[in-house]
């Protein structure tokens, strides 16, 4: 069964903007799926409409086999949200707000209780309980929004670019309980800026741009779809002038670092032995861009490119 | 029990606690500010006691056979608890649209008659406390015994509830906290003043008795001075099927509005 199913869903805005142009989509049950685009693609508007914030134009949404349209309790109830931006009553403690949300979703108070205290232990804020939200760093209201979104335990779970502004050690953290929740059977979507975030985290990828699903596939194979990936080389002895290589796209950007345009059929072992026939010797070694995101640009690129193409044909 | 019998028992069992949980959220809010939400009120009354009622009032004499004191008693109150029960809804579901944590509710499965009656009971609530304490301000002030202790409560109540949805309605369209306070000053404050509070409409000329009698405070503030003192201007059955009127026309349109999300999804 599919966690998600949206079929021909569009959106247009009061003021004539159609943010979504007939989105077909289907998350897989367990699946753990990034959507991914650029600033204004449709992203939130669309998991604005999966979670009953935004209203649709046309087009059906359906979780876990149910219509969001005729049975919206039962699909809310399935479903956890993280929104992108702080939506807080900025004066209530941190446990009350978490417990509040588990009343609105009609968990008793005592229940309400204990699934708050073990959420914000494991989200590392139980200290924080009694402060009220408005004294809390992003950080800490980040993961309180995910607490807040998984105190009813939802199969279902949409986070909108839940790390955007948090330090790298707890985005890491954030990514380690992800991955537990998934593991356990939750269901999760994510919208993020970070494509190395998707990278790790998420088996399948959509990209999205100006309202359409531009591609959905396995991240796996999505990556093999690169067909050059460019790495910096530092190397161990400063080089004088840069010998060439047959077969190999190199640049020198300064005496130590050079940068190789490597083809998927070529082999790094190839390189680094072609390199040590000039006696030239490699230290250490990273990607120049993320690969994810040459990827996503490319897709974005060629998507737009092609419309064009169609409209000039038209 | 059939197995659809026991799923209806658990999906209301699961409204009353979402309707308890924003219940509580919403007494919780303005009983922590008590000195913003429930003492002005206290005081503003007792002001309007000592200057109408105690100096100027033993000037006016009788009004309907009664002491001025006496007779302005149940507008009192009942302002108190119009003001209240409104400006308690639509500054509380304002502030949840402004900072977006209305967003909680919208993604919860509560359906949105229960959002609506968690709000409008909050409000209530506190028009009622409020109109208990003027009451007992008044009580230090005159000596009054209910005529009928059950319209009394019923009036209360039912004004409450009535004025807190006339906050939620002003609270869905507002766009500005500007526009929460426009109503109160504009409408609110005209139609309370104007519905007998402080006189009989007898004592007007034809013309503006009959134009009173649009005025729906007028009813409330009759009827609630029928309960307390055994007087009023109208019928009290046609002061309660006005005010039960417009209990319902205000709940359609609150339901109506909350449905379709007007001003709080786009």
């Amino acid at each position: 069964m599919h966690a998600l199913a949206v079929e021909q869903l569009r959106k247009v805005y009061s003021t004539g903007f159609e943010a979504l142009k007939g989105v077909d989509l289907s998350v897989p049950e367990g699946d753990f799926f990034a959507l991914l685009g650029p600033n204004g693609a449709g992203k939130s508007t669309l998991i604005g409409i999966i979670t009953s914030l935004v209203n649709k134009t046309s087009g059906s949404v359906r979780v876990f086999g149910r219509d969001l349209e005729r049975e919206p309790e039962a699909v809310k109830a399935a479903l956890g949200v993280v929104p992108q931006e702080f939506n807080f009553n900025l004066f209530l403690p941190v446990a009350e707000v978490v417990i509040n949300q588990a009343g609105y979703f009609g968990i008793p108070r005592r229940e309400a209780k204990v699934r708050a205290e073990m959420l914000l232990r494991k989200l590392d804020l139980w200290d924080r309980r009694r402060s009220e939200m408005r004294l809390l760093s992003g950080g800490m209201k980040r993961r309180l929004m995910i607490a807040r979104a998984l105190v009813h335990r939802p199969r279902l779970l949409i986070l909108d670019e839940p790390t955007a502004g948090v330090d790298i050690e707890i985005r890491r953290t954030m990514w380690d309980y992800l991955r537990q929740l998934n593991a356990e059977g939750t269901t999760i979507i994510l919208t993020t800026h970070y494509l190395e975030e998707a990278e790790s985290l998420c088996r399948h990828i959509a990209v999205i741009d100006r309202g359409r699903i531009e591609a959905v596939a396995e991240t796996g194979a999505l990556l093999a779809k690169l067909d050059t990936e460019i790495f910096v080389l530092n190397l161990k002895q400063p080089l004088k002038c840069l010998p060439s290589l047959p077969g190999f796209a190199l640049t020198q950007c300064d005496a130590t670092t050079l940068e190789a345009a490597l083809h998927r059929s070529q082999s790094l072992t190839e390189l680094f032995a072609a390199l040590a026939r000039h006696g030239i010797e490699v230290g250490s070694m990273r990607n120049k861009q993320n690969r994810l995101e040459q990827l996503f640009l490319e897709m974005v690129q060629r998507g737009r490119g092609t419309r064009a193409a169609a409209a000039q044909a038209a | 029990m059939s197995a659809r019998a026991g799923l209806a028992l658990a999906r209301w069992h699961r409204y009353w606690i979402t309707f308890a949980t924003l219940l509580n959220k919403e007494v919780l809010r303005f009983s922590r500010i008590w000195v913003q939400t429930i003492l002005p009120s206290a005081i503003t009354t007792t002001l309007y006691f000592v200057v109408f009622g105690r100096l100027i009032g033993e000037r006016i004499g009788t009004m309907d056979g009664f002491a001025y004191m006496d007779f302005i008693v149940p507008g009192l109150v009942l302002m108190a608890v119009i003001t209240n029960a409104y400006s308690n809804v639509v500054s509380s579901f304002y502030s949840s649209k402004f900072s977006r944590y209305v967003e909680e509710l919208l993604v919860s499965p509560a359906p949105p008659w229960v959002i609506l009656a968690g709000y409008v009971a909050g409000g209530a609530i506190r028009g009622v406390t409020v109109g208990v304490v003027v009451m007992l301000v008044a009580m230090l002030f005159t000596d009054l015994a209910p005529h009928s202790l059950g319209i009394t409560l019923l009036v209360f109540v039912l004004t409450a509830v009535l004025f807190a949805l006339g906050g939620f309605i002003n609270a869905v369209y507002a766009n500005s906290f500007d526009d929460i306070s426009i109503v109160p000053t504009f409408v609110l404050a005209p139609l309370t003043y104007l519905g007998g509070v402080f006189y009989s409409i007898d004592l007007l000329p034809g013309f503006w008795q009959t134009l009173s009698l649009l005025n729906p405070v007028l009813y409330m503030v009759n009827a609630f001075r029928y309960g307390l003192l055994g007087t009023s201007d109208i019928p009290l059955g046609m002061a309660f099927v006005i005010i039960l009127a417009f209990i319902g026309v205000f709940t359609l349109v609150s339901l109506r509005l909350l449905a379709r999300g007007v001003g709080i999804k786009h």
